[in-house]
């Protein structure tokens, strides 16, 4: 560790990661979905930058694109179609859940922590070659040493457009 | 980014994929359930990335092994992208057809597979 003046990136991580964090705290703990689901964008777009941040170029596109494009679309149709903003349909309640979440939590993070964080401590050094995530590698294996995972994703694509088709019809 | 250690990205994605798991416990709104588990494929990524980047694992010496990881985690990567498209496509369906049966979202009540 040199030191927080010697590495201005660091600082850079630390602002996309608040902001991150409190995207995330945002998603969970505001009581309106709509609230939740700009929240969520936020997050993804700093998750982005944080994936431009690591190299991975083309698949922080892919987040922009996926996700804030058409994921959170989706997210954002569904809600104003469910009319969730009105008032009397859901209310969250205090009950139990919430501090037995918030421990479940706190205990989960606690153990992943010490097991995985400790050993790694210390590691600053990218071996990875900064190419590594242009379009045209991440192509090349895509379509080489990856083709049948890239196929078999495909097929479950296809069988996710035919399950919602099937879901959105007016007689199930 | 040089100069930041794995570490911090690692607690980035510990400390989003816990309060996604908190947000699937807490909330009662099915659709708030659906964008806690995104946080988490969400966070799940970013660590995958964020060791495709510094591979520290120390058995990997040569070059083609340092490329292969590299792109391992990234294709990793892509297909959660895939099944977490999928699996939203599906699940909103899901929420739609439930809404349309009982114009009630709480998954608390929902105990129709209840024995």
């Amino acid at each position: 560790m040199e030191g927080v003046a010697q590495s201005p990136n660091l600082l850079v991580f630390a602002a996309f990661a608040g902001v991150a964090a409190l995207a995330a705290i945002g998603v969970v703990a505001f009581p309106s979905a709509l609230r939740s689901a700009l929240c969520l964008v936020i997050n993804f777009f700093v998750l982005a930058f944080l994936y431009f941040s690591l190299g991975a170029e083309l698949l922080g596109i892919t987040q922009i694109v996926v996700y804030t494009g058409a994921i959170m679309v989706l997210f954002l149709f569904v809600i104003m179609l469910l009319k969730l903003q009105a008032p009397a349909l859901l209310h969250e309640r205090q009950d139990f859940k919430i501090p037995l979440g918030l421990a479940f939590g706190a205990a989960l993070f606690a153990l992943i922590g010490a097991q995985v964080l400790g050993p790694l401590q210390g590691v600053f050094q990218m071996r990875a070659d900064p190419g590594y995530g242009a379009p045209e590698p991440v192509g090349r294996a895509l379509f080489s040493l990856y083709l049948w995972p890239f196929e078999l994703a495909s097929v479950l694509l296809l069988i996710g457009i035919v399950g919602s088709i099937l879901l959105a019809k007016r007689k199930l | 980014m040089t100069g930041v250690p794995l570490v911090a990205y690692l607690a980035l994605g510990l400390l989003l994929f816990t309060l996604g798991v908190v947000g699937v416990i807490v909330r009662r709104n099915p659709i708030v359930v659906f964008m806690s588990i995104e946080l988490m494929l969400n966070a799940v990524n970013l660590t995958f990335l964020a060791f495709a980047r510094y591979l520290p694992a120390t058995g990997m010496k040569t070059t083609r092994d340092l490329a292969h990881g590299a792109m391992a985690g990234q294709m990793a990567v892509i297909l959660v992208m895939a099944v977490a498209a999928a699996e939203v496509a599906v699940g909103l369906g899901i929420i739609m057809a439930i809404f349309r049966l009982r114009d009630d979202l709480d998954i608390d009540e929902m105990n129709l597979l209840k024995g």
